[in-house]
């Protein structure tokens, strides 16, 4: 799987990443690293625990990153979060279908990282 | 550790790991690189480094505090004139864009962003920076450098008329450093005169220019030994309105407060404070501040100097004449200056040749560095405070001490790595007052206690030696002195601004010395006071509170002997831990319990009410059994009221009554009466173990 293949997987942007970040190695470094970045685990958590102004910040946080790599998809859904947990309002049915989406997206990010990483790693 | 590098230092504040790599990432090659994950600790960071860090990169939306929240803390502490901010976020709402450039950031960029623009734009500003710092350190130092010549000029101007008037050529010395002397007093004392630290300099430096007229005075007067003539006299006074004229002459410069004062001084520095002084018959405030000054040192530097008509007068003297009233009159507030600074004045003009001599050659250090290397005079105190800061990281990190340092504003405490890891705390805790790591480790108490003895320190006497109990890494409490400096401004007056210091563990030494100081005052095996520390703990009751209603109570055990004889000295040591502990029990806090010797134990106490129910009370709890021994005491009770408040007598009294009780069949408690005044001594003067002495015995029963 070569590093477009993921983008396509993950339902990204290839040329906008290459474009912005302008070296392919820099851009196959971060998309490495995604899946270490602690946000999503603490938007869960955040999210179950009835934590709105944290869960704010974590999908914020998801947001940038994501606009940086251009994961367009994730992006997204993240972005609508985001807006919806801002100044911890929501309400909170919109705010359980949105997050579910936000896990698809992500789950699927992630699927097509990790088997980037196991073919690169190969 | 301090890596040596010379690449400029970048701040990136923010809470994504991610975000940051990808910064760092793209300008780390050219950079180095500082990461803070939020705004507190980005705050912190600026703090410690702020005079390295060439730019700052900030998010806005953190946890703890946010990009908004940094910004305030920069323009707070005016971080921000000096460090160019760019902030990079994914908020596009306007009204944040807005606010962030009020707030005085440089740029903004949004998030997602192109690597090359970033790298533009953090260079771009970065140079335009440096531009404006190198163009600012520039201008400081030609102002030093006018500054400098200025004064050279006016040094040399001024010596050319002393030459010409015969004088030491220290005069106009001594008339600078008595009227910046005499002018810190006075601004200090009132503020009348509205004297700036600015205006106190320029008029010391104009001084120098009192007696410029006299250039224009004829050698022969100017130098004349004897009396003047009136006509001689009035030439020579025109000195002073010559002086001012030839000021006025230079129209170019009247705007320059150093003019102003230069002309004050030279036309009214002989008026008097009651108006019959030249030219112009001024008087009391109609004087300027500036002359009125200057008269007075030119006074008084005139007695103490030798003069072709008149020897030096002594320092003493002179005070003694211009307070006397001999050398004209003068605003009393300043005489009252005089007075206070007068012993200020002597160290002053005493140290005035040595410090020539070394200001000379540090002059000719500095002009020899200025030549080696191309650094100006801001950029060289830049790299001694640096190597400093260098030198002082490198000893904490070496030696294994807590040291601190606080600082009021920002309230932030730093520690050394190997303090905050032996406490187990962070080693930056901001507010630490409200920070509940830092008040579980000290305790609200120490912390206030700590604050109030440092702020009741002087500049002169800042250090404070403080015992307390610190929790260190959230287990044990351990005493630990803390040594601390406070530190103070150069203000007038000074400002408390932190505070630096180390903490030691004392606790070793200090339960040692406690328990040293247990074993010389209680009794080893009952944990009791013993005799000597109970005596001085009553003479001090009774000093402290003569009418209290006291009664001092002796009593042993009966038979006791037996209990040793039959069971051994190890059951007679339990029986008496075991009566110890029940007279514990029986006595009040505030009682006094002593093992005085052998089977012999004494109680202080005082009654509100009547005495004999408390001793009655006392006296059942002790008797009763310990294991197969059947446990009988027999005591004597002394009562102030029948004996009085002396401690010798309560105890003799006591031992009395107790021996009155031995005789008569022991196994129950007397009060001391005048019956017994005549009876012996209970108690052995050796150490009291045994029962009665045997004139006692025979005596048995006779009662």
């Amino acid at each position: 799987m070569t590093l477009k293949e993921c983008y396509a997987a993950l339902g990204g942007d290839y040329d906008e990443a290459i474009g912005r970040l302008r070296s392919e190695r820099l851009v196959q470094k971060f998309v490495l690293k995604f899946l270490d970045d602690g946000s999503y685990d603490l938007l869960c958590r955040s999210l179950e625990g009835g934590n709105q102004e944290e869960a704010f910040r974590a999908a914020h946080t998801i947001k940038g990153v994501c606009s940086n790599l251009a994961f367009t998809k994730l992006l997204d859904s993240s972005s609508r979060l985001t807006e919806l947990l801002r100044e911890g309002g929501g309400d909170p049915e919109e705010v359980g279908k949105l997050f579910e989406q936000v896990q698809e997206d992500y789950r699927r990010a992630a699927q097509a990282i990790q088997s980037f990483r196991e073919e690169a790693e190969a | 550790m301090e890596r040596a590098t010379n690449k400029q230092k970048i701040l990136i504040v923010d809470d994504s790991e991610m975000n940051r790599a990808i910064l760092a990432d793209m300008l780390g090659n050219e950079f180095d690189i500082l990461e803070a994950e939020d705004g507190s600790e980005g705050v912190a960071m600026l703090q410690r480094h702020s005079m390295e860090i060439s730019l700052v990169l900030l998010d806005i939306v953190m946890p703890k505090m946010d990009g908004f929240g940094v910004l305030t803390m920069m323009n707070k502490y005016h971080w921000i004139e000096d460090i160019p901010v760019i902030m990079i976020s994914a908020e596009r709402g306007s009204s944040h864009v807005e606010r962030a450039f009020e707030m005085g950031i440089t740029d903004f960029i949004s998030r997602p962003f192109d690597a090359l623009i970033v790298h533009r734009r953090v260079v771009n500003t970065i140079l335009l920076y440096a531009k404006q710092k190198k163009l600012m350190s520039l201008v400081a130092d030609q102002i030093y450098e006018k500054e400098h010549r200025s004064s050279l000029m006016i040094d040399i101007l001024s010596h050319i008329v002393e030459f010409r008037n015969g004088e030491s050529g220290m005069h106009v010395r001594h008339v600078h450093i008595l009227t910046e002397t005499m002018l810190t007093v006075l601004a200090r004392k009132t503020d009348r005169y509205h004297l700036t630290p600015t205006d106190i300099s320029v008029i010391s430096t104009a001084s120098a220019l009192h007696d410029i007229g006299k250039i224009a005075i004829p050698e022969e007067i100017l130098n004349k030994p004897g009396k003047f003539t009136p006509e001689e006299f009035a030439i020579m006074k025109s000195h002073s309105m010559v002086g001012a004229e030839m000021l006025e002459g230079l129209s170019a410069y009247q705007d320059e407060p150093l003019m102003k004062a230069a002309y004050e001084i030279c036309r009214w520095h002989h008026e008097r404070w009651d108006g019959r002084g030249y030219p112009d018959g001024l008087k009391e405030d109609e004087i300027p501040i500036s002359a009125q000054i200057v008269a007075l040192a030119d006074v008084y530097d005139a007695l103490t100097s030798e003069r072709v008509y008149k020897p030096a007068f002594s320092h003493e003297k002179a005070v003694e004449m211009i307070l006397n009233g001999e050398c004209g009159t003068f605003n009393p507030l300043l005489m009252d200056c005089l007075r206070d600074c007068a012993d200020e004045i002597q160290t002053e003009l005493g140290n005035d040749n040595a410090l020539r001599q070394n200001q000379r050659e540090m002059q000719n250090v500095a002009r020899e560095l200025h030549k080696h290397e191309e650094l100006t005079a801001s950029e060289r105190t830049l790299e001694l405070l640096e190597h400093e800061r260098m030198k002082y990281s490198f000893f904490a990190a070496m030696t294994e001490e807590i040291q601190f340092e606080y600082t009021v504003q920002p309230s932030m405490a730093t520690l050394s790595a190997w303090g905050a890891e032996r406490l187990g705390v962070d080693e930056i805790i901001m507010d630490p007052e409200h920070n509940e790591q830092a008040m579980k480790l000290l305790g609200r108490e120490n912390w206030q206690g700590l604050a109030d003895a440092l702020h009741a320190t002087t500049p002169g006497n800042p250090v404070v030696t403080y015992d307390c109990m610190i929790h260190y890494d959230d287990s044990e409490a351990r005493w630990t002195r803390i040594i601390a400096r406070a530190t103070w401004s150069s203000d007038e007056p000074p400002r408390y601004t932190g505070a630096i210091g180390k903490a030691m563990d004392i606790h070793d030494s200090r339960t040692q010395m406690d328990n040293l100081e247990r074993m010389a005052t209680h009794d080893a095996m009952t944990g009791l006071l013993n005799h000597a520390t109970a005596k001085k703990r009553v003479l001090e009751r009774l000093k402290e509170r003569p009418d209290g209603k006291y009664a001092l109570v002796i009593f042993d055990l009966d038979h006791f002997k037996q209990a040793n004889d039959t069971y051994g000295h190890m059951f007679g040591d339990r029986v008496l831990i075991h009566v110890a502990n029940k007279l514990r029990q029986s006595i009040r806090d505030g009682d006094i319990a002593a093992r005085v010797g052998g089977d012999e134990f004494l109680i202080f106490l005082e009654c509100k009410m009547e005495i004999e129910p408390a001793v009655e009370r006392i006296y059942s709890a002790l008797t009763g059994r310990f294991e197969n021994f059947p446990i009988s005491v027999s005591m004597g009770v002394a009562a102030i009221e029948s004996v009085g408040a002396d401690y010798n007598a309560l105890f003799q009294a006591a031992d009395r009554a107790l021996y009155t009780v031995k005789r008569s069949g022991r196994g129950y408690f007397r009060f001391y009466d005048d019956s017994m005044e005549n009876t012996l001594s209970a108690i052995s003067p050796i150490d009291g173990g045994q029962e009665a002495p045997p004139s006692a015995q025979t005596e048995k029963g006779e009662c």
